[in-house]
C-alpha cells in the first residue's frame, strides 16, 4: 500500500497499540501532525516539550507500556533532553519522535536544525536518523522493540520533513519482543546453596523488579524463605510496605533498620538494582564479608559498582521462580531477633514536623488504587520514608537523574495511562515552579490529578546540604518572593486550598479523591525541617550524620 | 596492561561516535583505533588498543556489547594474534639519501615518495619496531609523519563472525560499500 512517510509513522504507532502520545508541534514535524489528525491515537498538547517527555515516562512507569513523545526539530528536540535522560537513568521504555529539517538541508545550520541524534547519544538506549523513507517503518518498529527489550530505555527517532512527505510502500508488521536468556542450572544451584548457608540474608529489591513485572515472583521467594527485604528508592512498591518482611528503604536517606540489616548481612540477594552510590554509600566497604548474589537483566551491571559472588543476567521472573523452587526455608530466628532490636521504619529518627504530613496520608491511600508521583528533594525523601507504598507501579519518582520538575508532568502521563486510578502528585515549591505550567495541560484535559505542593519558600534539600557540608553558610536556598499556588491553580480553573496541619492535608486529599477533576493543595512547611536519617556523604551505609541545632 | 579489542559493528553512520563516546563517557582511554570494512559489507571491524587490567577489560566488553550496533566483541590473545600497524615518515634527505635508504631497508620500510629534498618511507610492524624506526629517522629531520592504529587478527582457524543480528535492521542499500563512520 502506498502512503506518505507521515502516514507510515502514524500506522506504526497504531500497530504498536499506542493510545496516547504527548507532544508539541513545529514546522519540521507538521506532516506527521497532519496524518495524526486522521488517527484514533490521542494527542496531548503539552505546555513544554520537557513535559511531553516526562509525561511519556510517567505513562510508561504507570502502565508498563512504551510511552511516546513528539517534538519538532531544533528547540523542540533539545527540550526533550532532560526527560530522555530521566527515562534513561531509570530504564523506562520511551520512544521519542522528532522532526528534522529536510535531508538536503542537514548540515547547513538550517533554521531550527540541531543534531539531536548526536546530542541524545549518551542519554538514549539507541537513536536513529531516518534518511531513507523506505527504512521508516522498520526503524520505528525497531525503536519500540529496543525500548522494551532486555533493560528498557528511551529510543529516539529523528525524521526529516521530506521523509515524512515522501510516498513509500507500506506493509504491516510488528517486531516481536527479543527473547531473554534463561538462568543456567549451575548458577541457580550455586545461588540456592549460598542462600541455604546464609545466617543473615537480606533481599535487596530495585526498580528492575518492577520493570520486569516480577514483583509477585520476588514476593513468593522472600515469603517462602522468610528473608528480610529492603528496597531501593526505585524498588518501592514491589513488596508491600505493610508486609512483615519489609524493613524499609536502604540508602542515603534509608530507614535505620533497613540500612543496619544491609550492613550486618552475610548475604545480599540483590534483584534488579545497579548498586547506585545513593544505595551503597562507600562502595569499597559495602560488600566486605558478604556474599553478593546479583540478578540483573543487563550483564553490564554485574560487577560494575559492586563485585558479586554470583552474578545472574537472565529473565528475572524465571530466575526468581527457579530460586524459589530450589530453596527451602531455614532457621533465621536469631537474625530476625537482631533485626527487631533496631528501630523500625515507623519509629522516628528525629523530631521533625514535616514527616507528619506524609504519615497522615497513609490512612487515605491505604488499599486504594492511587498512584503517587514525586518531584525531587526533601519531600521526595519524606514520601519514600513515610508513605507506605503497597503496589508495583504505584510509586513514580525520578531516582537516577533526580530531575526536579518531573512529578507533575509524570502525574499527567500516569493519569492518562490508568484513567481508573487516581494520581497524587507531590512536589516542593522549587520543582513545581519548574514545570508547573503543565497544570494548564492537566486542567485543559480535565485530568483528575491532585497536585500537592509542599511550600517551604525555598530549596529544603539545598539548605540541608549547606547545613551538613557548608557549615550553614546558606545561599541560593531561599526564594526571594512568594507564590500563592492555589491562586496559580485558579488561573487555569483548578480548585484548591491551603493547609497547614497534617489533619487538614489528609482531609483535603480525601475531599479531592471524591471529586473528578484536578485539585491543588498547598502545604505550608517549616523550612528548618531536615530529612533524617542521613548517611554521612561518602561514608558507609549506617554511618549517620548527627545534627545539632 | 595492553589489551587488544576486536569489535564487529554494524557498518552505518554514527557507529564510530557511539563506540568512542562509550569509552570517553565511562572513563576508559583508547590508545589506538582502526576501523575498516569486512568481507560482509553490513559489518565493519574496529580494533582498539587500551591499557586495562583484567577486571576493567571485562567491563569494557560488556559496555560495548550493550551498544545495539555492536554485534561481537573479543579480547585478542596478545601472543596468539597477528598484529600490525603502519607508519609513514617524511624525512629530510639532502645528501644522506643512500644512507637513509639503507637504514630503511633494515626495517623493511619502503620509499613511497622521493623528491630532491625528502624521502617518504612506509613501514609496517608492531609499535616497538615502528618506534625504533622513527627514532632512527629522527636525527635526519622528520618533516611529518602519520601512523595508523593497530590492526590484529587471532592466529589459527578461530574467527569472529555474526550469524544473525540481535535486531532486524532496515535493509542497507546493496550498492553501499563505504565505511559508515
Amino acid at each position: 500500500m502506498q502512503m506518505t512517510g507521515a502516514e507510515v509513522m502514524v500506522r506504526c504507532l497504531e500497530e504498536e497499540g499506542v493510545s496516547t502520545v504527548f507532544g508539541y508541534p513545529g514546522g519540521a514535524i507538521l506532516p506527521f501532525y497532519d496524518a495524526l489528525r486522521e488517527s484514533k491515537v490521542q494527542h496531548i498538547l503539552v505546555a513544554h516539550e520537557q513535559g511531553a517527555a516526562h509525561a511519556a515516562d510517567g505513562f510508561a512507569r504507570a502502565s508498563g507500556k512504551v510511552g511516546v513523545c513528539i517534538a519538532t526539530s531544533g528547540p523542540g528536540a533539545t527540550n526533550l533532553v532532560t526527560g530522555l535522560a530521566t527515562a534513561f537513568l531509570d530504564s523506562i521504555p520511551v520512544v521519542a519522535i522528532t522532526g528534522q529539517v529536510p535531508t538536503v538541508m542537514i548540515g547547513r545550520d538550517a533554521f531550527q536544525e540541531v543534531d539531536i541524534t548526536g546530542i541524545a547519544m549518551p542519554i538514549t538506549k539507541h537513536n536513529f536518523l531516518v534518511k531513507d523513507p523506505a527504512h521508516l517503518a522498520q526503524t520505528l518498529r525497531l525503536a519500540f522493540q529496543m525500548a522494551k527489550t532486555g533493560r528498557p530505555g528511551p529510543v529516539l527517532v529523528d525524521v526529516p520533513r521530506d521523509v515524512q512527505t515522501a510516498i513509500v510502500d507500506y506493509v504491516e508488521g510488528v517486531l516481536p519482543p527479543v527473547p531473554e536468556d534463561e538462568p543456567s542450572d549451575e548458577v541457580i544451584a550455586a545461588a540456592v546453596e549460598a542462600i541455604s548457608k546464609a545466617e543473615r540474608p537480606v533481599m535487596l529489591i530495585g526498580g528492575g523488579v518492577i520493570s520486569a513485572d516480577a514483583e509477585y515472583d520476588a514476593m513468593h521467594l522472600c515469603e517462602k524463605l522468610r528473608i528480610p527485604v529492603v528496597s531501593t528508592l526505585m524498588g518501592l512498591g514491589a513488596i508491600s510496605a505493610y508486609r512483615s518482611l519489609f524493613l524499609g528503604m536502604t540508602g542515603l536517606h534509608g530507614h535505620e533498620r533497613a540500612n543496619n540489616a544491609v550492613k550486618e548481612a552475610d548475604l545480599i540477594l540483590a534483584v534488579g538494582t545497579r548498586f547506585n552510590d545513593r544505595v551503597t554509600g562507600e562502595r569499597k566497604t559495602y560488600n566486605e564479608n558478604k556474599v553478593i548474589i546479583h540478578l540483573d537483566i543487563d550483564p553490564a551491571e554485574l560487577d560494575k559498582n559492586i563485585f558479586s559472588t554470583i552474578g545472574i543476567s537472565a529473565n528475572m521472573n524465571k530466575t526468581l521462580q527457579r530460586l524459589e523452587a530450589g530453596s527451602e526455608p531455614h532457621d533465621l530466628s536469631a537474625w530476625w531477633q537482631r533485626i527487631e532490636g533496631w528501630p523500625s521504619m515507623d519509629e522516628d529518627f528525629g523530631d521533625e514536623s514535616a514527616p507528619e504530613f506524609f504519615k497522615a496520608l497513609n490512612p487515605v491511600i491505604k488499599d486504594k488504587d492511587y498512584i503517587i508521583t514525586t518531584d525531587v528533594g526533601q519531600h521526595q525523601m519524606w514520601a519514600a520514608q513515610h508513605l507506605r507504598i503497597q503496589f508495583a507501579r504505584q510509586w513514580i519518582t525520578s531516582g537516577g537523574l533526580g530531575t526536579m520538575g518531573f512529578g507533575l508532568p509524570a502525574a499527567m502521563g500516569a493519569q492518562l495511562a490508568r484513567p481508573k486510578s487516581r494520581v497524587i502528585s507531590l512536589s516542593g515549591d522549587g520543582g513545581f515552579k519548574m514545570t508547573g505550567s503543565e497544570l494548564f495541560t492537566i486542567a485543559s484535559y480535565k485530568l483528575p490529578v491532585t497536585a500537592i505542593v509542599f511550600n517551604n519558600s525555598g530549596l529544603g534539600m539545598i539548605r540541608q546540604l549547606q547545613t551538613v557540608s557548608f557549615a550553614k553558610r546558606f545561599t541560593a536556598c531561599e526564594f526571594p518572593g512568594y507564590v500563592d499556588f492555589v491562586k496559580y491553580g485558579e488561573a487555569f480553573g483548578v480548585k484548591g486550598e491551603h493547609v497547614t496541619t497534617p489533619e487538614e492535608l489528609a482531609a483535603a486529599v480525601e475531599k479531592a479523591m471524591e471529586m473528578d477533576e484536578p485539585y491543588i493543595i498547598e502545604v505550608t512547611v517549616d523550612p528548618k525541617n531536615m530529612v533524617l536519617p542521613m548517611v554521612v556523604p561518602g561514608a558507609g551505609i549506617g554511618d549517620y550524620v548527627k545534627f545539632t541545632e | 596492561m595492553e589489551q587488544i579489542l576486536s569489535i564487529l559493528v554494524r557498518n552505518q553512520p554514527g557507529v564510530l561516535m557511539r563506540v568512542s563516546g562509550m569509552f570517553s563517557r565511562r572513563g576508559f582511554n583508547i590508545d589506538s583505533l582502526a576501523v575498516g570494512i569486512t568481507q560482509n559489507p553490513e559489518f565493519s571491524r574496529m580494533t582498539v588498543t587500551m591499557k586495562a587490567d583484567d577486571l576493567t577489560i571485562v567491563q569494557v566488553c560488556k559496555q560495548l556489547e550493550k551498544l545495539v550496533e555492536v554485534e561481537s566483541v573479543k579480547v585478542l590473545p596478545p601472543k596468539a594474534s597477528a598484529k600490525r600497524s603502519m607508519v609513514m615518515v617524511k624525512v629530510h634527505a639532502g645528501e644522506k639519501r643512500l644512507e637513509l635508504l639503507r637504514l630503511a631497508d633494515v626495517f623493511r620500510a619502503h620509499a613511497v615518495d622521493v623528491t630532491g629534498e625528502s624521502l617518504t618511507f612506509l613501514a609496517t610492524g608492531v609499535d616497538d619496531k615502528l618506534n625504533a624506526f622513527v627514532e632512527v629517522m629522527r636525527p635526519y629531520g622528520i618533516l611529518e609523519m602519520v601512523q595508523t592504529g593497530l590492526v590484529a587478527l587471532e592466529r589459527g582457524d578461530t574467527h569472529m563472525s555474526v550469524d544473525k543480528s540481535r535486531y532486524e535492521w532496515p535493509k542497507a542499500n546493496a550498492a553501499k560499500t563505504s565505511v559508515g563512520v
